[in-house]
């Protein structure tokens, strides 16, 4: 397991929001775009990586417990994807990194 | 499929109401109501809009002049050029069969507009936003999003021929939204594959308006 904030600080990701869940343990991560997939295959505490940004990735992140949703290829979220961010408590990080890049990266974390 | 063998198919199925939705575009929509006519089938004018998330949305409309209007935005919403070599030519035809221009976006493409944006665009043209395929792996609304976003506002949502407007009952009917069942064909030999009988007084979209929200004694027949 890893800090969320440990994850933050090696990767440089930017925090759209819910700074004070930064030190949620992440067990491990999951890549997808297609939010059917994601939420069948998904785990609970993983930091879920996509270029989605429709307001439904808060919902998906909030039914499957993840740790965070990290947008990749300096995808911002909706002003209403943060406002549903917000009241579930779910932290959006970003990156202009590939979704490929990030996940080599993280990997070498856990 | 050009706008007269789309007619000519589609006449000989005995079909009296068909919608053209081309890929994020209507630029055909004038020559196959023509070609319809001919045929004596009623053509509505339709686009199938692809939104960012991927997601496919029916628009069908009133008039081709409101698929026009909402042509130009989703025109306006697409980055890509075509390259005919490897997608072909996206022709723009009359309803003789004869090539008038050739469009240069990539049709195929994404817009850069959400799906909330794509269905708004539709309802002020007052047509119908209806949900492509949504039982489908790709494309559909339900495979890029999970579920469909709660303060979507869907006349209708379609399910693919394959699962069949009964299944479909049974597996979206809890989203309490008329349920439509289409060909969605891409070659003449495919028309016909899926559709609706409908109960109501003449074949046009009005007619299908209400029978979508089951009023004045119009109503969606299943095909059983």
């Amino acid at each position: 397991m890893v800090a969320l904030k440990h994850i933050i600080d090696e990767l440089g990701l930017k925090v759209y929001c819910c700074r004070d869940t930064l030190d949620r343990p992440i067990i491990g991560g999951y890549s997808g775009d297609l939010l059917s997939d994601v939420m069948a295959h998904s785990h609970a505490g993983e930091i879920w990586i996509t270029i989605q940004t429709h307001p439904n990735i808060i919902a998906v992140a909030s039914l499957k417990e993840l740790g965070a949703i990290l947008l990749a290829n300096g995808r911002a979220p909706l002003p209403e994807t943060l406002e549903k961010a917000e009241m579930e408590r779910i932290s959006v990080l970003g990156s202009p990194l590939p979704a490929f890049e990030l996940a080599a990266r993280l990997s070498r974390l856990f | 499929m050009s706008p007269r063998a789309v007619a000519e198919r589609s006449a000989q199925l005995g079909l009296e109401l068909i919608a053209v939705c081309d890929h994020n575009s209507a630029e055909n929509a004038a020559a196959a109501i023509r070609a319809g006519r001919r045929y004596g089938v009623e053509v509505i004018p339709g686009m199938e809009i692809t939104s960012r998330e991927e997601a496919h949305l029916l628009g069908l409309f009133p008039s081709v002049d409101a698929a026009l209007e909402v042509q130009e935005v989703i025109h306006g919403a697409l980055p890509w050029e075509n390259d005919p070599d490897k997608f072909g030519q996206q022709i723009v035809a009359d309803d003789q069969d004869n090539v008038e221009a050739f469009n240069p976006r990539l049709l195929l493409g994404a817009t850069t507009l959400s799906v909330e944006e794509v269905v708004g665009l539709i309802r002020r043209a007052e047509g119908l936003a209806i949900a492509s395929h949504i039982d489908r792996g790709e494309y559909s609304i339900i495979s890029q999003l999970g579920f469909l976003p709660p303060t979507l506002r869907l006349d209708a949502l379609e399910v693919s021929y394959v699962l069949g407007l009964r299944r479909g009952r049974e597996i979206y009917g809890k989203y309490g939204l008329p349920l439509v069942c289409s060909s969605d064909a891409h070659a003449p030999e495919e028309i016909g594959r899926g559709g609706l009988q409908i109960e109501c007084a003449a074949a046009g979209f009005k007619e299908l308006r209400l029978a979508l929200a089951g009023e004045s004694g119009r109503r969606i027949v299943a095909p059983e």
